[in-house]
């Protein structure tokens, strides 16, 4: 089953976050991510939800906000994706995030497209 | 109420919750439905018990009132003649049970290899032990899986579904079976103890060691003859007894050669080496014996000071040609560093470097740093490390491989 794994961070967490570590952290999980074979791949790292920007389309109108989609303390900040049997193999790689510390990995599974 | 007493109190619970579930679903094999009965024997006896006093013999009561309403609802759904003898039977059953209550036969042996039986999904049968012998709720096993609640209760209910549906027997297997059989009932009992062991520091996964523990002492006591059984309550002893020394005092891990023997407990060590004394009477004949006698090997080595790497790579060569398994080869590999050197210890791990299995086995690539730091290969060790490092999920464990890593540098 392929996931798609999604970091939500704690901001003030995360600034109190010893930086260097979490980073050498991070580097060596994507190592780990990257070896692990084909479905696993290290996402994107996203910048501060403070700088999103919401679009809403409705009856022809469209309507663009400032800030973050959901008003919460834990914000989307980046995902990966990883491709295991189990649940208790997707639990174990949410674990190993660096970003479980400072927040949230939410596991969700991927819809795969069935042939037509 | 002292400590002791409230721990032997829980015990007595413990001991009776397993005896009864065993009991009421024996002949019916509806765990599921056993379990409801007895809650609500447990439920009657918490109101009526305060005001009555407790029964002479709390298990005869609890076991009848349970019985009562298992009836109940097997006559309620099923009106057949057929149904009618049956509970017929269990009726009498229950009455010989109640009338001399010391005798209410023990049915957790036959109940844990129902919950090992091949037919039952491998990754349940621990949790499905720990539920029904223990009484452990699916929220406390789920904790201690890693699994989120809601599913484990699921997969609980659908297991016990399957007991019933296959018609999965409540029996202690013929003895050409037996072997086979009790090693299902020992892997679940042994996977619920390493839950407590890889977990450094965590309290629902602590709990679960000794959970492990105490059922390693039940099949020990219920199957005396079987030196699988012993050889396997003698490892977990053995890893057990050096629990405190896993950690010095900041909480940094610390590895078996550096750590202090006088933090070990010497009572669980000397209960583990009796025990594997015993299975071994007849010669070791499985994979637990062979284990307990390296972690056996490993204290001898450490408090006597005595090099003694070569019989721990025996020891090893004759688990791996009984089991196969790559994660021995791993730990041979460690033991040969000492005896041959870290070159061939390498080389040794050839073998599995292929194995999709060890792509994010996390102690295979700590292995392969450590070993391949000591040839001096610092490419290979750092690259090793650095993955070892980002498959950990224990924070001890990380900042260990890490510091390893460092002197990988400055060496």
């Amino acid at each position: 089953m392929r996931y798609m794994m999604i970091i939500h961070h704690d901001a003030d967490a995360l600034a109190k976050a010893p930086q260097q570590e979490l980073w050498a952290d991070y580097a060596a999980f994507n190592q780990a991510l990257a070896k692990a074979g084909a479905g696993f791949s290290s996402g994107l790292r996203l910048h501060e939800a403070k700088g999103a920007t919401v679009v809403r389309s409705k009856a022809g109108k469209t309507e663009v906000l400032d800030g973050p989609y959901a008003d919460t303390r834990e914000q989307l900040a980046g995902y990966y994706f990883i491709d295991v049997p189990t649940l208790e193999q997707a639990v174990e790689w949410a674990n190993r995030c660096p970003s479980a510390k400072y927040g949230a990995v939410e596991i969700r599974p991927i819809v795969e497209q069935t042939a037509s | 109420m002292t400590a002791d007493a409230r721990q032997a109190a829980e015990q007595v619970a413990r001991d009776s919750y397993g005896r009864l579930l065993a009991f009421l679903a024996a002949r019916t094999r509806d765990v599921a439905g056993a379990e409801d009965a007895l809650a609500e024997a447990f439920a009657s006896a918490l109101k009526s018990w305060p005001e009555t006093g407790v029964p002479a013999n709390p298990d005869a009561w609890l076991l009848t009132v349970a019985r009562r309403r298992q009836t109940d609802t097997i006559r309620r759904r099923q009106t057949r003649v057929a149904g009618e003898e049956h509970i017929q039977l269990m009726s009498e059953e229950i009455e010989a049970a109640s009338a001399s209550p010391d005798v209410i036969p023990d049915r957790r042996l036959a109940l844990m290899f129902a919950c090992a039986h091949p037919d039952v999904e491998a990754g349940m049968r621990a949790p499905l032990i720990l539920q029904t012998i223990l009484g452990m709720t699916a929220v406390d096993i789920a904790a201690a899986f890693l699994i989120p609640p809601a599913t484990m209760g699921q997969r609980l209910v659908r297991a016990k579904a399957r007991i019933r549906d296959n018609g999965i027997p409540f029996a202690i297997p013929e003895r050409e079976d037996l072997a086979a059989r009790l090693d299902a009932v020992l892997e679940a009992i042994y996977a619920a103890y390493a839950k407590g062991w890889t977990e450094l520091g965590d309290t629902s996964a602590d709990r679960m060691a000794d959970e492990a523990i105490w059922l390693g002492r039940l099949v020990v006591s219920l199957l005396p003859e079987e030196p699988e059984a012993k050889g396997m309550l003698a490892l977990m002893l053995y890893a057990e007894a050096r629990r405190e020394a896993r950690r010095d005092p900041t909480g940094a891990y610390v590895p078996l050669e550096s750590q202090d023997i006088t933090l070990w407990d010497e009572p669980q060590i000397l209960a583990a080496e009796s025990l594997l004394h015993h299975a071994n009477a007849a010669g070791p004949t499985g994979r637990y014996q062979i284990e307990a006698a390296i972690q056996s090997a490993h204290i001898a080595r450490c408090v006597s000071g005595k090099n003694n790497w070569q019989s721990v790579v025996a020891l090893y060569d004759v688990l791996l040609a009984l089991t196969q398994s790559p994660v021995v080869t791993l730990n041979r590999a460690a033991a040969l560093a000492e005896t041959l050197g870290p070159k061939a210890a390498l080389a040794s791990l050839d073998s599995i470097a292929d194995d999709k299995r060890m792509a994010d086995y996390q102690p295979y690539w700590a292995a392969r740093g450590h070993l391949a730091a000591r040839a001096g290969r610092k490419e290979d060790a750092h690259e090793a490390l650095t993955l070892a490092i980002g498959l950990s999920t224990d924070d001890a464990v990380r900042h260990y491989l890490m510091a390893q890593r460092v002197r990988l540098q400055d060496g």
